[in-house]
C-alpha cells in the first residue's frame, strides 16, 4: 500500500491522461484487446480450428469476407475472424510474460548498479554494452530456431534480448536518487540496503516501470509477430497473428485479407500500447510535456 | 585530448566485440542441435557423423573450440559453412553489396520522409499537425515491417504494377523494401527532429533575432534549421542497430539476396559458422555506427567536448 500511496500524485495523471485524446484512444483499444483475449470462446463466431467445407470455393481457395465468414476464410477453410480472436491471446500472453521478465531482469540489474556503483555496476554496464551492439532479432530468430520454439522459448528469447533498454533508464534514475537527501537520511537512521532499495528507491521507480512496461509490450507484440510470421514462433495449430500471415504467404496476392486484416491487429495493438506509454509518460513526468 | 578519446573509444569498440563473439559463440553452440548429423543427413550411419564430428573438431571441449575461433578470427579466418564447405568471409562479401545498398536506400526514405515531418510538426507545435504527425510516427514505428512489406507488394506491384514482385538488380527493385524498412525509421527520426527543432527555436540566438524584427520564419529556416538537423543526421549512426535486425525480415519478404536472407538460411539449417559470421559482420556495423554517431555529434555540435 506504502508503494501505491507513495507515487506521485495519482489523480493529476489520470487527469493528465484523459485530456491527451491519442493516450486515451490508446487505453480503449488496449483494454478491448485484454477484454477480446479474455473472452475469446464467447466472441469467437466460429470454432477457430475447425476447417468449414463450405468455407473453401469449389476449386480449394480461401474465401473473401462475405457474410457467413466476416473476414474470410484462410487457406484450410477456418474463419478469419475467430482466428483473430484467438490470436489475441498469444499476443497479450507473450506480450505480458516476456515484457515483465525483461522488466524484472531490466529494473534488478539496473538499481543494483546504479545504488552499489562500482566495479559492479562497471561489469552490469560493459554488459549491457555488449547486449545493444547485438543483432537484437538475429539473436532472437536464431535462439527460437534452434530451441523448438514454444510460447516459453519465445517469451524467454524476447525477455533476452529486451531488457537492456530498461535496464540502462533504471540505472541512471537510480543514479540520482541514490544521491538524494532522503537515501541518505535513511542510511543515517540505519536503514540496511534491502531496505532501502526496496521501500525507498522502489517506489520511485514505479512510474519509469510504468511507462517501460507499456512502451516495451508493442516491442515484444512486434517481435513476437515476427518470429512467428518466419515460422519460428509459437507453433501451429495455435492461432497467431504473425503465423496466419505466415501460412498464407504465398497466397496473398490472391486473397490479401489473409495479410491486410492480422497485419492491421498487430499494427492497432502496437500502436495502441505505444500511445499509452507515451501518454503515461508525459502525465508521469511534466517536464517532458512538449 | 582527441587521440585520447579515439583510442579509448576504439579500444572499447574492440571489448565489445570480444563480448558478442564469446556470447554469440557459447549460444550457438550449446544448444542441442547437432551440426554433424545435420550436415551427415538422416540416412548416415554413426561411423560417418563421428567421422564429420571430428573432421569440424566438433569433438573437441567447448572451450578449445572457442580459442581456435578466436583464433583464426585474428586472422580475418571466419571459418567455413557447414553446408556448402563455403568460406563464410567468401558468403558474407558477396552478400554484403545487396545489404549495404537496401540499407542506404532505407535511410535514404527515413531522412526524406522524417526530417520534413519533423519540421512541420515542431512549427506547428500544439496544433493539429503536431498532433497528427507524432500519431502517424507511432504508426510508422509500430507497423508489422513483414505485413507492411507483404502489402506494399500487393499494391504497388500486384495491383497497379508500378514495381516488380521482388528480386534484386535495378533501382527499381529497391524502391519497395527501401520504403518498407524506411518508414519505422522515418517515424524516429520526424520525433528527433521535431525536438531537436523545438530545442533550438527555444534558444536565445532565436528570440533575439525575432526580436531584431527579422521575421520568425526566416529566423527559424536561415538560422535554426541548420543547427537542428545537423545533430539528428549525426544518429544516423544509431540507426544501424534498428535497420540490421530490419534487414533479415525485409529480405525474406522481398527475396533480397542479402546478409538477412542469408543468415535466415543459415539458422534454418543451424549453419552454425554462417550464423556466427553473419552476427559478427551486423553487431560490427552497429559498433562502427555507434562510433560514428559519437565521433559525429560533437563535429554537429560544437559545444559538445569530446571527454
Amino acid at each position: 500500500m506504502t508503494l501505491i500511496a507513495s507515487t506521485p500524485s495519482r489523480p493529476s495523471t489520470w487527469r493528465s491522461l484523459r485530456r491527451n485524446p491519442a493516450a486515451m484512444f490508446g487505453l480503449i483499444v488496449v483494454l478491448l484487446v485484454i477484454l477480446i483475449a479474455l473472452f475469446a470462446p464467447l466472441l469467437a463466431p466460429k470454432n477457430p480450428a475447425e476447417q468449414f467445407f463450405e468455407g473453401l470455393t469449389l476449386e480449394g481457395s480461401p474465401l473473401s469476407p462475405n457474410q457467413d465468414f466476416w473476414l474470410g476464410t484462410d487457406l484450410l477453410g477456418r474463419d478469419l475472424l475467430s482466428r483473430l480472436i484467438y490470436g489475441a491471446r498469444i499476443s497479450l500472453l507473450v506480450g505480458l510474460i516476456a515484457n515483465g521478465a525483461a522488466l524484472l531482469i531490466g529494473t534488478l540489474l539496473g538499481s543494483l548498479a546504479g545504488y552499489f556503483g562500482g566495479a559492479l555496476a562497471k561489469i552490469i554496464m560493459r554488459f549491457t554494452d555488449i547486449m545493444m551492439a547485438f543483432p537484437a532479432l538475429l539473436l532472437a530468430i536464431a535462439l527460437s530456431a534452434i530451441l523448438r520454439p514454444s510460447l516459453w522459448i519465445v517469451a524467454m528469447v524476447i525477455a533476452l534480448v529486451n531488457w537492456v533498454q530498461v535496464a540502462r533508464v533504471v540505472y541512471a534514475q537510480t543514479l540520482s536518487l541514490a544521491e538524494s537527501e532522503f537515501v541518505t537520511a535513511a542510511n543515517a537512521l540505519g536503514a540496511g540496503n534491502g531496505r532501502i532499495m526496496f521501500r525507498h528507491l522502489f517506489p520511485h521507480l514505479l512510474p519509469t516501470m510504468l511507462v517501460y512496461g507499456t512502451l516495451g509490450i508493442s516491442t515484444t507484440v512486434l517481435l513476437e509477430a515476427t518470429l512467428s510470421f518466419l515460422g519460428v514462433g509459437v507453433q501451429p495449430p495455435t492461432p497467431s497473428w504473425g503465423g496466419i500471415i505466415n501460412e498464407s504467404q504465398s497466397y496473398f496476392l490472391t486473397a490479401p485479407w489473409l495479410v491486410f486484416f492480422p497485419g492491421s491487429a498487430i499494427l492497432l495493438t502496437a500502436v495502441s500500447f505505444n500511445l499509452l506509454g507515451d501518454g503515461l509518460r508525459e502525465a508521469l513526468d511534466p517536464k517532458l510535456r512538449r | 585530448m582527441f587521440l585520447r578519446y579515439i583510442v579509448s573509444r576504439l579500444l572499447q569498440t574492440a571489448l565489445v566485440i570480444l563480448g558478442v563473439v564469446t556470447i554469440s559463440f557459447f549460444i550457438t553452440n550449446l544448444v542441442p542441435a547437432d551440426p554433424a548429423r545435420l550436415i551427415a543427413g538422416r540416412l548416415a550411419t554413426a561411423e560417418t557423423v563421428e567421422n564429420i564430428r571430428s573432421q569440424l573438431g566438433l569433438d573437441r571441449p567447448l572451450v578449445e573450440q572457442y580459442w581456435r575461433y578466436l583464433q583464426r578470427l585474428f586472422q580475418g579466418d571466419l571459418g567455413r559453412s557447414y553446408q556448402q564447405r563455403t568460406e563464410v568471409k567468401t558468403l558474407l562479401l558477396s552478400r554484403l553489396p545487396a545489404t549495404l545498398q537496401l540499407s542506404l536506400g532505407a535511410i535514404v526514405f527515413e531522412l526524406l520522409i522524417g526530417i520534413p515531418l519533423g519540421i512541420l510538426a515542431a512549427l506547428e507545435f500544439g496544433k493539429f499537425w503536431d498532433k497528427a504527425i507524432m500519431v502517424l510516427a507511432f504508426i510508422g514505428v509500430s507497423a508489422p515491417q513483414f505485413a507492411l512489406g507483404l502489402i506494399l507488394l500487393y499494391l504497388f506491384a500486384y495491383l497497379w504494377n508500378m514495381f516488380p514482385l521482388g528480386g534484386y538488380g535495378s533501382i527499381h527493385h529497391l524502391i519497395l523494401p527501401a520504403l518498407t524498412l524506411g518508414i519505422s525509421g522515418a517515424g524516429w527520426y520526424a520525433r528527433m527532429m521535431r525536438s531537436s527543432l523545438l530545442d533550438v527555436m527555444n534558444a536565445d540566438y532565436v528570440r533575439t533575432g525575432v526580436a531584431k524584427g527579422l521575421g520568425r520564419s526566416k529566423v527559424i529556416f536561415k538560422h535554426a534549421l541548420r543547427n537542428a538537423v545537423l545533430p539528428v543526421i549525426a544518429m544516423i549512426g544509431l540507426d544501424i542497430g534498428l535497420l540490421m535486425g530490419g534487414v533479415v525480415v525485409v529480405e525474406s519478404v522481398f527475396a533480397w539476396p542479402g546478409i538477412g536472407q542469408l543468415a535466415w538460411q543459415a539458422i534454418q539449417i543451424v549453419d552454425i559458422p554462417i550464423i556466427m559470421g553473419t552476427v559478427l559482420l551486423t553487431a560490427g556495423f552497429i559498433v562502427l555506427g555507434n562510433l560514428l554517431a559519437d565521433l559525429l555529434y560533437p563535429l554537429a555540435d560544437p559545444r559538445l567536448r569530446y571527454g
